[in-house]
Formats: C-alpha cells, sequence, structure tokens
C-alpha cells in the first residue's frame, strides 16, 4: 500500500510547477492560456527548464511578462511572435517547421522509410533463400 | 570482383560512423548557452528609463542617434561583468566610441559601491530595474553588448566578457565596418 502510495506520487510530482509567484487569471480561459504558455516556453538561462517551472530570474520577468500580455487581451499567435521577434525561435520548444530545421521534422520520418526499405529488402532475400 | 565488392559493401559501417563521430564531434566543440540573436538588424526597441544616480534624469532611444555607441548589459552580481569592466574602463578612456550601461536587475545601494570602486565607464547609466528593456532587446544573461549604430540599428550582439582578443576578433571589425560606410 505504501509502496504504491509512493509510487503515484512520484508521478504526480512531474506535474506540479515549480514555479514561485502564482498569478491568478478572472477568466479561465486565460488562465489556461497562461499554463500552456509557459509550459512550452523555454527559459533562456536554464535551457531544459520551461518558463512555468524555472524560478530563474529571467523566466520571472517572462512570465510576468505574459501575464501582462495576456490581460492586454493578446492572442496566444500574438504572444509567441512577441517573444520570438525578442529571443528567436529558440525559445518556443515545438520550433515552426522552417529551412533551417527541416531536417529535424522530417529526420525521423526518413529514418524509418530507410530502415524499413532495409527491413522489407532483407526480409524478402532471407525468405528466398530458404525457399 | 564479387569479392572487393563484398569488401567495400563491409566498409559501409565503418563511413558511417566515422560521418557520426565527425558531426558529434563539431558539436562538441558548440556551446549551447551561445544563442543566435533575433534582434541582430533591428532598431532599438523604445524605451524611457532613469539613470542609476538620479531616479528623475530620464533617457530615451534618441541617445543612439548620430553616434556609433556599445550598450552594455550588466549588474553588480554578475561576476563576469566585474572581470570586463576593466577593458571598458580602457574603451571609455580611449573615447572613441560612446558606451552606454544598463544596469539589469539591480540594487543602487550596490550600484554606487561598484561605481565608486571600480570606476564609471558609461556615459549613460540606464538603470533596468524590473528588466523589461532587457527583455525588450533579447537579453538572457549579463554580460551581453550591442553594437549600435547612428541610425539606432542594433549591428551586433557580444554574448560573454569582452577583453582585448574579443574586442579585436568580434567587435571592431563590425565598428569599422558601420564606420567605412557611415
Amino acid at each position: 500500500m505504501l509502496r504504491k502510495f509512493i509510487l503515484i506520487s512520484c508521478i504526480y510530482c512531474c506535474s506540479i510547477f515549480a514555479a514561485s509567484d502564482n498569478y491568478t487569471f478572472a477568466d479561465p480561459k486565460q488562465q489556461q492560456l497562461f499554463v500552456n504558455l509557459t509550459q512550452n516556453l523555454r527559459c533562456l538561462v536554464c535551457q531544459n527548464q520551461n518558463i512555468a517551472e524555472s524560478n530563474a530570474p529571467l523566466a520571472q520577468d517572462l512570465r510576468r511578462e505574459v501575464v501582462e500580455l495576456i490581460n492586454a487581451n493578446k492572442s496566444e499567435t500574438e504572444i509567441i511572435e512577441f517573444l520570438v521577434s525578442r529571443y528567436g525561435e529558440f525559445i518556443l520548444y515545438k520550433p515552426e517547421f522552417n529551412q533551417h530545421n527541416y531536417l529535424l521534422w522530417l529526420g525521423p520520418g526518413i529514418m524509418l522509410l530507410i530502415g524499413g526499405f532495409i527491413c522489407f529488402r532483407t526480409i524478402r532475400q532471407q525468405s528466398q533463400v530458404e525457399t | 570482383m564479387f569479392n572487393s565488392l563484398k569488401a567495400a559493401r563491409s566498409l559501409i559501417p565503418l563511413c558511417i560512423f566515422l560521418i557520426l563521430a565527425l558531426v558529434l564531434y563539431q558539436g562538441l566543440k558548440q556551446d549551447p548557452s551561445l544563442l543566435p540573436s533575433a534582434m541582430v538588424g533591428k532598431p532599438v526597441p523604445k524605451f524611457k528609463l532613469a539613470t542609476v544616480n538620479d531616479s528623475n534624469q530620464f533617457y530615451t532611444e534618441e541617445i543612439f542617434r548620430g553616434k556609433i555607441s556599445l550598450l552594455n548589459v550588466w549588474a553588480t552580481w554578475c561576476i563576469s561583468c566585474r572581470m570586463e569592466h576593466n577593458f571598458l574602463n580602457k574603451l571609455a578612456a580611449d573615447g572613441s566610441i560612446q558606451l552606454i550601461g544598463l544596469d539589469y536587475r539591480d540594487r543602487l545601494a550596490a550600484v554606487e559601491q561598484w561605481q565608486h570602486a571600480l570606476g564609471d565607464p558609461y556615459k549613460y547609466d540606464l538603470f533596468d530595474e524590473e528588466g523589461r528593456v532587457a527583455i525588450d532587446l533579447g537579453v538572457y544573461g549579463t554580460p551581453e553588448t550591442f553594437i549600435i549604430d547612428p541610425q539606432g540599428i542594433i549591428r551586433y550582439r557580444h554574448v560573454g566578457i569582452i577583453d582585448q582578443a574579443a574586442w579585436e576578433n568580434d567587435l571592431l571589425p563590425v565598428i569599422e565596418k558601420i564606420r567605412g560606410r557611415g
């Protein structure tokens, strides 16, 4: 029982934000937008944390900036544009598809095709040997 | 004939390995904390900031007009800023370029001490207490230094300490290019 409890609490730990400051919004939609945005924006100081989790001063400032933009009724795309125009695409955990990163986006698919082709050929050759 | 083909084919994995090793080795040399600036080529963002020495004296982006400027983002809590400060003092004494400081998320008492002990190379000591102008500049750490041309366009961003080598290799060529055109 205890082990089960510890295991489950370990899993839930991952989804709790570490950020210390709390922002509340009147509109639950805005709250949701804030959560979505901050979870998908990279903190540029500690690059493997998003700005929702990071306690770096820059992440605090960026959270404040996002809150102000949301309160100014900016849309999600407008806020993302605002940040990308200053910090570049690097701030996005899910960057746009463009000529710089097309290999990263398409790479897995290409690899799968190559691997699939080799697999297919090997299996066919082997089955020919057997028959 | 058949044998040599077979031998060549057995080398394929080795070739793939070597190519991969080369690519990954190049990756090792890169510093992941160095990010390209999205601000190069864009005008300095609009701002209105007081100075560290006078909270009633405000300046705007107009201070960049007509001169080549070095905008240095720094803070008293930043160790690297302390390390480059001497070089900035030398640059200021040389006087060939306008030095503008942007003090980032700092305490004024600490700044006063710093100025007293280490000197003040900046023509304008802007105070960005909340880091708002730094966000508009896309700053993610200190020290960062921007070269701004007389039209107020950001031409270069340097991340990290400026020393003699960085000055000669990275910053001076950009400044000379601006001078050549202007």
